[in-house]
């Protein structure tokens, strides 16, 4: 295998052009105010970063828990090839997510104000403590696969002890703040669409994130296996789709009676709002539901498109609930600008590259996490 | 120490602005250059360096033989008694004191801006051009208040259509009011029991309907962090359920069959 630390292919030279014209555009915001770079406004204080950056990193890292309660938990062992890739997509997934936060903080400089000057009542301190802590957890998830890779085994013998009780903090620590995210939208209720407004708001998001979990564990392994060429693990890959349809048809249906619920079908009226709201349920649930359970069983191209679909369906999920619901209640309408898209695509190339990075020089596939136990028993 | 209160009485008040321009001397806020738009209205709207402003209203002819008919409504932070922002606040950079302002500490302040979606009435406005911004808002004068004076506000009010006092004499003068003209008044003081109730209250014109007015009346009178307050308090034992169920799981997944092999 190519042992560089990272390729040069015509994808990864634009990646990392982005990256430094991120860095630039991230250098006006710091000087220049947040008014300079992005279209927030005193009527809508949140936009792309918070809605992008935030909502949809935490929810699509959502695999690292779904599959290390699978193994360490639950004990389905079969599962384990799929263990550290998960997790070093969700510890890298956080670091995004925080790199997002710091971009749209007001005042970053003064972000550890929440360990010190704490106010309980917040559901904003607990979304950041959470974030915070489970990124901690993630890291030291993380660290066992440098400690092997540097060949350091005391230290992989003492931190992987701890793998229980940080797979058990961990899952503890996602299902708090997942569904907090929701807890923070439902005081919008006067400014968000009963189409994604909900009481049970905390419920959806949770539900929702185990299912992109799922999906996320399924599309990561099929595009690894491409781009480095190794076997598809068609098997377990073939269950994981099927419990990914399974929690993707609960979810649909249950946004179905939610939705009745709180009166959100009589709202209803032909538009913006709602064409992206049916995008979100038919091309982002209904199809890659029957794509995973059908053809996706026996044909691994529709299987990855079905996951594909389903991360597409909760990102926009996300940018529904936080941005375009709230259009036709809110004084002002609200698009990013072009800074605020180009930083945070940015941010997602600068995570693509330290992935590919990490890969390259630390055994996190099954074959080289293998190689590397032998070497040390 | 008592808990103060401001009433604004729409029906008294001339929309001579002498409060908004009180409100930028004192709070040495920035100045506008102003300009013509298709309302009276100047500022157009509450912004970082605008705490107070004045909402000019025209009532339609339908009596010719009635004079014209103007109301004036100011737009500042009500300073709730159990405040949204407060509650949203992950640092305590918004205290409400005992002497019933709501105020920020810029300090404290990580730049979250949850405050400005928590608020029910909208109010918190940010500095978007700054590098270093804060969010700003009507401060209550708390630095007068502290030295025994009443806001810049009220003390310039030339006809009593804002006054200043402790809250339980405020809200019993607001009803002496209504009780002595009830066919001028509204029957409600807006902000008695709003959201749980605000240290600013309004009267108002039987003229106009408070809705037509843009007063918030959907808002309830249970206080805004009741809502959060509800799914965070439940946290503790979430987390502790999910734990023990986890637990749990393990080790029963875990338990060693009898005469399963050996590892």
């Amino acid at each position: 295998m190519d042992k560089r630390i990272l390729r040069p292919t015509p994808l990864n030279i634009v990646a990392l052009l982005l990256v430094i014209f991120g860095l630039i555009l991230a250098f006006i915001r710091y000087t220049q105010g947040l008014g300079a770079v992005t279209n927030l406004t005193d009527e809508f204080p949140w936009g792309f970063w918070i809605a992008f950056d935030v909502m949809c990193g935490v929810a699509l890292a959502a695999g690292g828990f779904i599959i290390a309660g699978t193994v360490h938990i639950f004990n389905l062992k079969r599962y384990k090839p799929l263990i550290r890739p998960a997790i070093l997509t969700a510890f890298l997934g956080y670091a995004l997510v925080i790199v997002g936060v710091l971009l749209d903080l007001g005042r970053p400089w003064f972000v550890y104000h929440v360990l010190i000057l704490p106010q309980f009542h917040s559901v904003m301190l607990e979304v950041g403590l959470c974030v915070f802590f489970y990124f901690l957890v993630l890291f030291l998830e993380f660290l066992p696969m440098w400690f092997q890779g540097i060949k350091n085994h005391a230290a992989y013998k003492a931190l992987h002890a701890l793998t229980i009780p940080l797979a058990i903090i961990g899952i503890m620590l996602s299902v708090l703040h997942q569904s907090s995210l929701g807890a923070l939208l439902t005081l919008t209720k006067e400014q968000l669409s009963p189409l994604w407004y909900s009481p049970n708001l905390p419920f959806n998001f949770l539900l929702s994130a185990v299912m992109v979990g799922f999906a996320m564990v399924i599309f990561e392994s099929q595009w690894s296996s491409k781009t480095y060429g190794r076997a598809i693990e068609n098997d377990i890959l073939k269950s994981l789709a099927k419990g990914c349809a399974i929690v993707a048809a609960i979810y649909f249906i249950w946004r179905m009676i939610d939705i009745s619920m709180n009166g959100g079908w009589a709202s209803m009226s032909p538009g913006f709002v709602s064409t992206w709201f049916w995008i979100e349920i038919i091309v982002g649930a209904i199809i890659p539901i029957i794509l995973l359970i059908g053809p996706g069983q026996s044909n691994p191209t529709a299987r990855g498109l079905g996951a594909f679909l389903v991360i597409f369906g909760v990102v926009l999920n996300r940018l529904n609930a936080t941005l375009t619901g709230m259009i036709d209640q809110m004084g002002g309408m609200y698009f990013p600008t072009w800074q605020e898209i180009f930083i945070s695509i940015a941010v997602v190339c600068a995570g693509i590259l330290v992935f590919q990075a990490i890969v390259q020089t630390l055994p996190i596939f099954d074959e080289e996490v293998k190689e590397a136990e032998a070497a040390m028993a | 120490m008592s808990t103060y209160a401001m009433l604004n009485d729409l029906t008294k008040c001339i929309g001579c602005r002498a409060c908004q321009v009180a409100c930028k001397e004192w709070n040495d806020l920035e100045y506008h250059r102003t300009y013509f738009t298709n309302t009276r209205d100047n500022p157009p709207k509450l912004e970082a360096a605008t705490y107070n402003r004045l909402e000019y209203n025209y009532l339609p002819d339908t009596d010719p033989a009635l004079p014209q008919r103007w109301y004036y409504r100011r737009h500042m932070c009500l300073h709730c008694e159990d405040p949204a922002c407060v509650a949203a606040c992950p640092v305590e950079a918004f205290v409400k004191t005992e002497e019933g302002a709501v105020v920020y500490d810029e300090w404290k302040c990580i730049g979250c801006r949850y405050c400005m979606l928590a608020c029910p009435f909208t109010i918190p406005k940010y500095e978007w051009k700054s590098w270093n911004p804060a969010v700003t808002k009507c401060t209550f004068c708390f630095d007068r208040i502290g030295a025994g004076e009443e806001p810049a506000c009220s003390k310039v009010c030339l006809t009593d259509a804002v006054i200043f006092g402790n809250r339980e004499d405020i809200i019993a003068d607001a009803h002496a009011r209504i009780a002595a003209a009830p066919d001028r008044y509204q029957d409600t003081v807006y902000g008695e029991k709003a959201v749980g109730g605000t240290a600013v209250m309004f009267l108002s014109t039987k003229d106009i309907t408070l809705d037509d007015f843009g007063f918030r009346t959907d808002l309830g009178e249970a206080s805004y962090p009741s809502y959060s307050w509800a799914s965070l308090s439940k946290v503790p034992y979430v987390a502790v359920i999910v734990a023990a169920l986890m637990s749990v799981i393990y080790f029963i997944t875990h338990r060693r069959m009898p005469g399963a092999e050996k590892k």
